[in-house]
């Protein structure tokens, strides 16, 4: 019998390594999977590359893995709001390396590792100076960027319920960046507020699809 | 000296309002955008985008109501219309990206005569950057608006010949609003279609500096 479930947020991270690349859904605080992210920063992993839309608000979740010292390298779109202050001070001593990549980017990015693509030639952010140095290709009359894909060793996410099996659903705007994450990691860990018996999610409703998702927790 | 008063920021907002039509698919950017909403004609059905994934999204809920888990992209709380629905981030780029918004309307610090936006970035060395969707936004959808004052608070133009300000697309802007005058920008340069009352042309040339025609 298939069963991804496992018991607890700790078992679920205990072998994520120094050094691994580490996606983290959510939009703000919106999908961010805050106990997962506890799990991570008690687990003691270090040096990590995060990927997410923006890199921590206020002194919990991904601010506080971002406080304990233990992402060398952050890959988001939007830093920079109004609670972003630990990153800020991070930023400014030199105490971590940031990659900015428009949002839109970062997405095509993630889905291009999850779809197996070498990478995209994407209109955004031709002639800007987060192209500069990037390859370029005028395709049909238009300018376009070579980016390529993001693809991490661990992603974390937030459903709102899943199965045994690794079917997801999730809860409204929260859904944002998870389905394109688990489709790009080697080993996704999903956080759902309810593991439901095989059968109990519609089919039809299915959003992320189990064959994208290897270990389930309930917090 | 002609006599005139600026339009507030209120009255901008309506003004874009006016040219959101029935049907439209539209995203509001952050700012003085998302003011348009409150003045959109009750009597037409826009729908309006938000990039973290809405489409359909309504307005501010009641105190008491907010749910963090529904949310604009400014990061504030919102509704969802009936009809509405959510989606992940590579289809709401895939909106956005792929022509598909009718409308997006933005903000900028500086526009030039050839329609590049500069609305992401100061350039101040100490600044910390942060791009989010500007740039997917500027040049994805099938028109761009923006919305801005005219005039710097020292009285320069920020309708400009070339941004000096770091781009966030280049050739993206069609309409230009402004507290002054509406602008189209086209293959030929910028096209007055619109000035406030009391404000003639050669008054709008002194202050914008860049070879204007009317087409008032």
């Amino acid at each position: 019998m298939i069963d991804k479930t496992l018991a607890s947020p700790e078992a679920a991270l205990a072998d994520v390594f120094d050094g691994a690349t580490v996606m983290i859904g959510g939009f703000g605080t919106a999908g961010q999977p805050g106990e997962l992210i506890d799990a991570l920063i008690a687990q003691g992993a270090t040096d990590l590359t995060v990927v997410n839309n923006n890199a921590g608000n206020g002194d919990f979740g991904l601010a506080a893995l971002l406080k304990a010292r233990r992402v060398r390298r952050i890959v988001c779109s939007f830093p920079r709001q109004s609670d972003s202050q630990i990153f800020d001070a991070l930023y400014r001593a030199g105490d971590i390396e940031l990659e900015l990549v428009p949002q839109g980017n970062l997405a095509v990015r993630i889905q291009a590792a999850g779809a197996g693509l070498g990478g995209v030639f994407t209109p955004t952010g031709f002639g800007t100076l987060l192209a500069e140095g990037k390859e370029t290709r005028e395709i049909d009359g238009r300018n376009y960027v070579l980016e390529y894909p993001i693809k991490a060793d661990f992603a974390l996410i937030k459903a709102l319920k899943g199965d045994r099996w690794g079917n997801l659903v999730y809860r409204k705007a929260a859904r944002n960046f998870g389905p394109i994450m688990a489709q790009a990691a080697k080993v996704t860990v999903a956080q759902v507020a309810d593991i439901v018996e095989l059968g109990a999610l519609d089919p039809e409703n299915i959003v992320t699809p189990g064959i994208f998702v290897q270990r389930v927790v309930r917090v | 000296m002609a006599s005139y008063t600026r339009l507030n920021r209120d009255q901008m907002a309506q003004r874009v309002a006016r040219d959101i039509f029935e049907g439209a698919y539209v995203n509001l950017g952050i700012g003085l955008p998302t003011r348009v909403a409150n003045f959109l004609p009750a009597d037409r059905e826009i729908f309006l985008h938000s990039e973290n994934g809405i489409l359909g999204m309504g307005p501010a809920p009641a105190k008491g109501e907010e749910d963090p888990e529904l949310i604009n992209a400014g990061k504030e709380p919102v509704t969802l219309l009936t009809g509405g629905c959510y989606f992940h981030h590579g289809d709401s780029f895939a909106m956005m990206r792929g022509g598909h918004l009718d409308i997006c309307v933005l903000g900028a610090f500086q526009v030039s005569a050839k329609g590049d936006l500069a609305n992401w970035h100061t350039g101040a060395p100490d600044a910390i950057p942060a791009v989010g969707g500007a740039m997917d936004l500027a040049i994805g959808a099938k028109q761009v608006f923006v919305m801005m004052e005219l005039l710097t608070k020292g009285g320069e133009s920020k309708f400009v010949q070339a941004c000096s300000y770091p781009v966030t697309g280049i050739d993206c802007v069609n309409r230009l609003y402004t507290d002054l005058a509406v602008f189209d920008i086209t293959k030929h340069g910028p096209v007055v279609i619109e000035m406030i009352d009391g404000l003639d042309i050669d008054e709008l040339q002194k202050l914008v500096g860049l070879p204007l025609r009317s087409a008032i």
